[in-house]
């Protein structure tokens, strides 16, 4: 009897186990065909940017290059071998970093605080106002260049790097609040009425208890805004100009050439030049992602 | 009294008007960002400087300067205009119709330098506001749109000469397709097919046609028979092109040409600059010939306008562009650089290329018999609201099974809804 | 001293709303206002009717545009939001290289759309891309035109904007999932529930407020869609891929109609609103009701 309890338990291990590296096998498939879906027009632009200009008119779209050359990433980021008066992304990569920092970091903190007044310390009406932060991520930014641009120019910011950090915090806060808004309504409130009861105020029990766990959100909330501000074109190309002007107007005008002759091993590399910067938030972000809310913090 | 001469020095001095001793300054606004074009607009800035000029670059590229007129308008809005900006055609006289052109400073430059001499008649009158009274923009360059590239090779391996009428250049495509080669290279993006449909509208109806049809917007010949036949000869070289046209850059297509996939390519000069970059020379390797028509000339002037600024230095800093713009080294440096012509009447053509040499010869023979004609496709015979519409329809015909005569008829009808 | 410490939460929310009722509400009105003038190349400020608005309404193209807004928003949301729960349920499995599939997945949003634009655009054409590779594989008969087929042309869209955004859904569904507390799983799973039924019974409903975010996200990427069109058909064949925020755009500042631009925007926006605020207006009355 026992011997017969002991096979069919063995059976169903062995069955369980079995269905287990089928699921694992079908799990990493299914992943595999999405790199495959992501990677493709990644492997496009690389292979693209090592080639020479007659390789790629007469080659084939997904053809290795002859020979590994950087010249054409040498040419996107500062000019090596370019001919007078071409566009080089060197000085505009700082621009944007002038830009961006200030912008994440401000739009981030007010989202923040925005959430937490929004649903911790509840008031008559906190879900209305909570809608009117909402409609503004409907309007179309192209409707409203020109009476913002007639506004930076009456406040005397019409050209200027703190006009476009500004917009961006503007336009940027409807976003943060919404994510960190969502996020710390799931938050059970036991933690901040103990904390309130105890005597703590707004703002101690902001810094105390409520930004420590909202590491997940405030990563998520970086990388949306980090990528906005930082691949934003719009904005950048008609509240800045020439020199000042953030590198996706460079890479705009690096690539985007109207009647001139392309060259696409440049425009490709310029691209990944450009994306860089992002690329490297989300990798070291993603460290964040790996932890949860650390134990013991209560959950609703 | 040495105490008495220092105070009448001082204030002197502090009564002595400091602005008249600023260099002249320019903010010029523009999207040659790339290659020839580039390069051309550097000889203007270096010019600038060693006349101790200070030029604050505005460069933004994209879709032939769609994304430079949102910068353009909301810096206008902002009352902060730049001092120049790349702005040809109609759109000049639009701006002046806003208010925000006067008082037409380079105007004193202009009659100085007599440039009613110095240019046709009809390049002068674009540059015209105020009612043609005073100028107010100058002009860099004449570009010719309605070219056909052909690769020599690929002609001489199938016995084709260039075409001199429409129908020959059916025939010829007819015999290339039967070979296997693509008669025509296209991207089909809205502004090529605008292209295209020009030029097939100066050579199937005529000069006095097109300028009936796209100068005066006559309603009649838009929605007419005629203009059933331009569509008709559209609807043919739609045969005649390959399955990957749509969307695909004009640049791509001219390198269908240049490797022989291809025969013909209908494009303004600019094409040339694709030819010379792949080491391939005019007569020899490809052949610049106009599209079919009788002495037809199309042509796109492009030119900076010169907006009311404030401030002494700006204003001389617009002045001091406009003479420059107009000088002789620079249209002659400017143009070869770039693949189009002067617009200075007395530049010597010595130094151009053969199809720039024939551009210009045909350029005089067209002003004299009546064909010569602005391009509506590139910004010179209409406004944008009627030139977008006639755009709309041309490539939404070109692109489905329209018929000939519902595409006039919608001709109509949309250019009537834009005024 | 007490009054401040008892509307500090309000008070602290004043910054925020005044700049949204100046550069958010203001500009709304700003917009509407400018909807009833004759504003052609530049704003002008007498009034003159409704006449834009039926202008607007006579255009082929502005019919073509809102449908495939709809068209686009719908599929892009649906697939987003799929794919994006999809692989961060996969990803939260304890998955080796974790790190590096999750930026595989989110990187897309990183680079510029006006030049992965031109990749998607050859890669998407028939005669270079993956039709001529999958027919010199050997097999003739495969096609995959759909780039220069009008009627399919937005679908190509689809696909290239899903391509952009997904990682991103993906990310913000992986953080909900993350902040789950572990507790309530595994009570779960001791009362014998299978992961299948764990996810879709306990934590799929949980992230309502996760749902909110991404749709909201979604809708704002697809009314703002203009570089992905512009890079990928031009909004062709024709006229076929046009969208709402192209043709505004095209009106404003390359037909000098700033008026029906206006009007185009005003459209746009209210059939936004009609769709998404009842929407957000449900949500948020029941997490009151909790």
């Amino acid at each position: 009897m026992q011997d017969k309890e002991k096979l069919n338990l063995n059976r169903l291990e062995a069955n369980s186990k079995r269905k287990n590296i089928i699921y694992r096998w079908i799990l990493y498939f299914i992943l595999g065909i999405f790199v495959f879906y992501y990677l493709t027009p990644l492997y496009v632009m690389i292979v693209t940017s090592f080639k020479t200009m007659p390789e790629i008119r007469q080659g084939n779209l997904f053809s290795l290059p002859e020979s590994i050359k950087f010249d054409a990433w040498k040419q996107a980021w500062d000019g090596a071998g370019f001919t007078g008066g071409d566009v080089v992304l060197k000085p505009y990569f700082w621009n944007s970093i002038k830009l961006v920092v200030p912008a994440v970091i401000i739009s981030t903190l007010l989202g923040a605080i925005n959430g937490y007044a929004l649903t911790k310390w509840r008031f008559k009406g906190d879900s209305y106002i909570f809608l009117l932060f909402l409609f503004g991520t409907f309007i179309p930014y192209q409707a409203i260049l020109l009476p913002m641009a007639r506004t930076l120019g009456v406040l005397g910011m019409s050209n200027s790097i703190s006009g476009l950090i500004l917009v961006h915090v503007i336009y940027g806060i409807c976003f943060t609040t919404l994510f960190c808004r969502n996020y710390y309504v799931s938050i059970s409130d036991e933690m901040v009425r103990a904390a309130r009861i105890d005597g703590a105020g707004f703002f101690k029990i902001f810094f105390k208890i409520i930004l420590p766990i909202s590491i997940p959100i405030l990563v998520v909330t970086v990388i949306w805004q980090f990528t906005q501000v930082w691949n934003d074109f719009l904005f950048g190309a008609t509240f800045s100009f020439g020199e000042a002007a953030p590198i996706q107007v460079a890479l705009n005008n690096l690539v985007l050439t109207s009647t001139a002759v392309k060259r696409y091993n440049v425009d490709m590399a310029a691209a990944i030049i450009t994306g860089v910067p992002t690329l490297i938030v989300y990798i070291l972000a993603g460290n964040y992602f790996i932890k949860g809310l650390t134990a013991g913090s209560v959950k609703g | 009294m040495k105490m008495k001469k220092l105070i009448v020095a001082l204030i002197a001095l502090a009564l002595t008007p400091s602005v008249s001793f600023a260099a002249p300054k320019a903010e010029v606004l523009h999207w040659w960002t790339g290659g020839g074009e580039a390069k051309a607009l550097k000889v203007l800035q270096d010019e600038f400087a060693a006349q101790n000029g200070v030029w604050l670059d505005m460069p933004v590229s994209g879709g032939g300067g769609d994304a430079a007129m949102q910068t353009l308008k909301a810096r206008i809005v902002a009352n902060d205009a730049p001092a120049a900006a790349q702005i040809k055609g109609p759109t000049i006289q639009e701006y002046d119709e806003e208010g925000v052109v006067a008082p037409y400073n380079i105007d004193a430059v202009a009659k100085k330098e007599g440039w009613d001499n110095l240019l046709s008649k009809q390049v002068a009158s674009h540059m015209k506001c105020d009612d043609g009274k005073a100028y107010c923009a100058a002009p860099v360059n004449i570009h010719r749109i309605d070219w056909i590239w052909a690769n020599k090779k690929v002609l001489d391996s199938n016995g084709i000469k260039m075409p001199s009428t429409w129908a020959e250049f059916n025939a010829a495509a007819d015999k290339l397709q039967a070979n296997g080669i693509i008669p025509l290279a296209h991207g089909s993006q809205p502004w090529q097919d605008a292209t295209v449909f020009e030029a097939v509208a100066l050579g199937v109806g005529g000069n006095d046609f097109y300028r009936k049809a796209f100068v005066d917007l006559d309603a009649a010949t838009l929605g007419g028979s005629t203009m059933t036949k331009v569509f008709d000869q559209m609807r043919k070289l739609k045969g005649y092109t390959d399955a990957g046209s749509p969307g695909r850059d004009w640049n791509v297509a001219t390198g269908m040409v240049m490797e022989g996939k291809a025969a013909f390519q209908i494009m303004g000069d600019w094409a040339k600059g694709e030819f010379a970059a792949n080491n391939m020379a005019p007569g020899k390797d490809y052949i610049c010939a106009p599209t079919p028509s009788n002495n037809g000339y199309l042509y796109n002037v492009d030119s900076f306008i010169f907006y009311k600024v404030e401030g002494n230095d700006k204003v001389e800093g617009q002045k001091l562009l406009a003479s420059l713009m107009m000088g002789k080294n620079f249209q002659k440096v400017f143009n070869i650089y770039k693949g189009s012509i002067p617009a200075r009447l007395d530049v010597s053509m010595d130094e151009f290329d053969m199809c720039a040499k024939k551009s210009n010869a045909d350029l005089k023979t067209a002003g004299s018999k009546g064909g010569l004609l602005p391009s509506f496709a590139h910004g010179m015979a209409l406004r944008l609201a009627q030139k977008g519409a006639i755009q709309d329809v041309v490539t939404e015909h070109f692109n489905s099974n329209m018929s000939s005569s519902d595409a006039a008829k919608k001709l109509a009808a949309a250019v009537k809804a834009s005024l | 001293m007490f009054w401040l410490k008892k509307n500090l939460p309000k008070l602290v929310l004043v910054p925020s709303l005044g700049i949204l009722s100046w550069f958010v509400y203001g500009f709304i009105f700003w917009t509407i206002y400018i909807s009833f003038t004759k504003s052609k190349m530049l704003p002008r400020y007498e009034i003159w009717g409704i006449d834009q608005y039926i202008r607007l309404w006579n255009m082929p193209r502005w019919h073509v545009a809102v449908e495939n807004l709809l068209i686009f928003t719908v599929l892009f949301i649906i697939l987003c939001i799929a794919i994006g729960i999809l692989l961060s349920i996969l990803l939260d499995q304890k998955i080796r290289a974790e790190g590096f599939l999750r930026t595989i997945y989110l990187y897309p949003m990183a680079l510029s759309f006006i030049v992965t634009g031109t990749a998607w655009k050859w890669v998407l054409n028939p005669t270079l891309g993956i039709e001529k590779f999958v027919n010199d594989m050997g097999f003739e008969t495969f096609k995959f035109d759909w780039l220069v087929t009008p009627e399919m042309s937005i679908y190509t869209i689809v696909i290239a904007g899903v391509w952009q955004s997904s990682g991103f859904i993906m990310a913000i569904f992986l953080a909900g999932l993350r902040s789950v507390d572990d507790e309530i799983i595994k009570a779960a799973k001791i009362d014998g529930a299978g992961i299948f039924s764990i996810y879709s019974k306990i934590i799929l409903p949980m992230m309502r407020p996760v749902f909110m975010s991404a749709i909201v996200i979604l809708v704002h990427l697809s009314i703002k869609s203009y570089d992905l069109i512009i890079a990928l058909t031009s909004g062709g064949p024709g006229i076929s891929s046009d969208m709402p925020a192209v043709f505004m755009t095209a009106m404003a500042f390359h037909r000098s109609e700033v008026g029906l631009a206006s009007a185009s925007a005003i459209m746009m926006f209210l059939t936004v609103s009609a769709i998404v605020v009842p929407y957000l207006y449900s949500e948020l009355k029941r997490e009151n009701a909790r």
